[in-house]
């Protein structure tokens, strides 16, 4: 391990306000990429969604001159995450190789604590097997990079884990440094105004570690002192109309 | 000057009419041992068919409403329950908290009566010790009905195994499951103990499998002095040990709470409020279990009697008033707290769309009990007593509702924000759980001696009425 890890990366992500339209494009590829089931139209109502990405719309501003703001909202990837010192088996955990949060569904056996404990409310919770329901042609849609959860566990978003590891990978292989920008979420690929950042806040020079830099960002209820990874910048205004 | 005469009479009867209201009480009426062995040996032994209707009944709903209800769930999900996001804890937690809150009045009745020798606890300390046990017997079922995937429950259990883990230390939860296994093991020692003579005593009253169970459990006991005293030691040492063990659990039960990020739960007054709310539900339920044991049992009339509701009542009242002091200290912590989130959602519980439920905790924990047990008349009705303390439960069954889901509603996203109803799963299994502590009860008040024997004896030997002079003067003697 040790001569494959020179370099320890701290994955971060910049989400810039000001340009997201709130197309919920980054809700629909997350979902497509990590094997998230459709719940149903009533489920959803409910409140029983799965989706580890959403879109909170606000309105802005009072009636005739409203204008909504949107603000998607994933797991923060806490620096000093609230739901892990809860769980009672060890399945939430800071993973060491890439400094984020993630879930070991194995492990999990549903007390739902972390999702109690979660202030982001960014965990969803498999209350029935949703998944093994698909019917038989549609289960091809499946990614074979992720696993498929089962009824009773917790889920939440990875930062898209497996793509960090296939970019790993892939720049190992070629015997080359992983590049800015080579590792990519699928919130990000789809986001059609390029409104979220990914990369490496361990490199000052990456991308997302200037965006997050900037005088704009601001981190979700900084109060908390959960050391968040994702920075949102706002501006108070519209760019170009 | 005339000197009106008096009339003689009553003046002398006065000791004897005072004589006559210390016989209302269970330590100046004595009767001979035989005579109480016979009474207690009887409550058990009578069952009338309206007992075995009750028992077929209950056992049914449990079979349906926990057992069978609870597979159901097992085998589809727990989405079949009420809670969803962003509320992931309701009725089961809420049930929880309800059953170890009434476990814990039962050996707090009876270790710290017995620790301070309060004389009134001698003929109830054991209804209110098997209540501690089938209570937590209730109660323990919910952390395991409440798990996602309660099949693998055990991981929460440090033990050497193939995945090299232990169960995270840092976690409440694991806390609470040692705290409750603990204090069920412990409280069930101590129930056990002072009902060896008992247990021999019925060993020697019963033929048949009745016969074969008491001389099994009874252990052998003789009654020897050296038995008295190895026994009396024993459960003085019980009676002490326990008391911190069962402020432990409440507090712990409470951190589920307090050690978390959400607003309206992180509150550092939840430790002493907590245990205030349990003793309050349990010391009520004690007096409602007594009320009812009283009006079916045979012969229990003689043993519980008015001045015991009376004394329970009294310590009804005080706690009541505690509680209120505590459930006003919260408030002001979280104000002074001043935190936004906290604010809000303590003005959502009194004015929200289920404020209703806070409106009847207060008035079912607060202004009932305020408004009646102050009257000593009252608190010698056992009807009246069965209604209030009633009351008091659901009140503080609607505290728990308050805290968990109605909290857990309205936390820091708007965008998140939800109202939580529970469903018929939910509602069956709490309901079940309920019918599963009356059943126990019940097949229990059958099996074991539900009033120690001994213990009113050597409380009725101790007692004396001494005459000093014209009055007459009630005395204990110190014992042990």
């Amino acid at each position: 391990m040790a001569e494959q890890q020179e370099t320890r990366e701290r994955w971060g992500m910049v989400i810039d306000l000001d340009l997201c339209t709130g197309c919920n494009a980054c809700v629909t590829a997350c979902a497509m990429e990590n094997n998230i089931p459709w719940v149903g139209e009533e489920e959803a109502g409910y409140g029983r969604n799965m989706f580890w990405i959403r879109v909170q719309r606000t309105w802005q501003g009072e009636y005739p001159e409203v204008s909504p703001a949107y603000q998607p909202v994933m797991c923060q990837q806490c620096g000093r995450a609230p739901c892990e010192p809860v769980c009672p088996v060890f399945a939430t955990v800071h993973s060491e190789e890439e400094q984020i949060n993630l879930q070991v569904y194995n492990r999990c056996i549903g007390t739902r604590y972390c999702a109690n404990n979660c202030p982001y409310t960014a965990r969803s919770f498999n209350w029935y097997d949703y998944t093994y329901q698909i019917p038989a042609p549609m289960n091809y849609y499946l990614n074979p990079s992720v696993t498929v959860r089962r009824r009773g566990v917790m889920e939440k978003c990875t930062f898209c884990v497996q793509r960090i590891h296939a970019g790993q990978e892939q720049a190992r292989a070629a015997g080359r440094a992983l590049q800015d920008g080579e590792v990519m979420p699928a919130c990000a690929q789809a986001c059609p105004a390029d409104a979220i950042i990914f990369g490496d806040l361990s490199d000052p020079e990456s991308r997302v570690s200037k965006a997050a830099r900037s005088q704009r960002g601001t981190t979700l209820l900084e109060e908390l002192g959960t050391q968040p990874k994702v920075t949102y910048l706002k501006g108070g205004g519209y760019y170009g109309g | 000057m005339a000197v009106e005469a008096q009339p003689v009479s009553p003046a002398l009867n006065q000791p004897a009419r005072e004589e006559e209201t210390l016989r209302e009480q269970l330590m100046f009426d004595p009767r001979p041992r035989e005579e109480l062995n016979r009474m207690v040996m009887e409550s058990m032994h009578s069952t009338s068919p309206r007992y075995w209707i009750a028992v077929g009944v209950l056992a049914a709903l449990v079979l349906v409403c926990l057992l069978g209800m609870w597979g159901y769930m097992i085998f589809t999900g727990m989405g079949i329950a009420g809670i969803r996001k962003p509320i992931y804890w309701g009725v089961f937690i809420v049930t929880f908290v309800f059953w170890i809150g009434i476990s814990h009045a039962g050996t707090f009745v009876s270790a710290i009566l017995r620790v301070f020798k309060a004389e009134f606890r001698r003929p109830f300390t054991r209804a209110a010790e098997l209540m501690t046990t089938f209570g937590l017997a209730a109660g323990a079922l919910y952390p395991l009905i409440h798990l996602g995937r309660v099949w693998v429950f055990y991981w929460m259990i440090p033990y050497p195994n193939a995945r090299w883990l232990w169960p995270n230390f840092r976690s409440p939860l694991v806390w609470d499951f040692l705290a409750i296994t603990t204090y069920l093991l412990s409280s069930t020692i101590y129930l056990y103990l002072p009902l060896l003579p008992d247990l021999a005593m019925a060993r020697d009253r019963t033929q048949g499998w009745r016969h074969a169970i008491y001389k099994t459990l009874a252990l052998g006991w003789r009654g020897t002095e050296a038995e008295w005293f190895r026994l009396r030691k024993a459960i003085n040492i019980f009676a002490f040990a326990i008391i911190p063990v069962m402020f432990s659990v409440h507090t712990i039960v409470s951190w589920d709470f307090a050690v978390s990020q959400v607003g309206g739960w992180n509150s550092t007054i939840f430790g002493p409020y907590f245990i205030i709310g349990a003793i309050l539900s349990g010391v009520s339920a004690v007096i409602t279990i007594l009320v009812v044991l009283r009006a079916t049992l045979k012969h229990m009339d003689y043993f519980i009697r008015p001045e015991h509701l009376d004394a329970l009542g009294k310590l009804v009242l005080v706690f009541s008033m505690a509680w209120a002091y505590f459930f006003f200290n919260d408030y002001l912590v979280s104000w002074y707290g001043g935190y936004e989130v906290t604010r809000k959602i303590l003005t959502l519980h009194a004015t929200g769309p289920t404020a209703w439920v806070w409106y009847c905790m207060l008035l079912f924990n607060v202004v009932i009990p305020w408004l009646t047990l102050w009257n000593r008349k009252i608190r010698r009705t056992p009807w009246a007593m069965f209604i209030i303390t009633v009351f008091i439960n659901v009140g503080m069954y609607f505290e728990r509702y308050t805290i968990i889901p109605m909290t857990l509603g309205h936390q820091r996203f708007p965008f998140d924000w939800g109202e939580y109803s529970p469903r018929l799963p939910e509602i069956s299994i709490a309901f079940g759980t309920l019918c599963l502590f009356i059943l126990l009860y019940l097949l229990a008040s059958r099996l074991i001696p539900l009033v120690p024997v001994w213990e009113v004896r050597e409380g009725q030997e101790a007692h004396k009425v001494v005459r000093v002079g014209k009055t007459v003067v009630p005395s204990v003697s110190e014992l042990e």
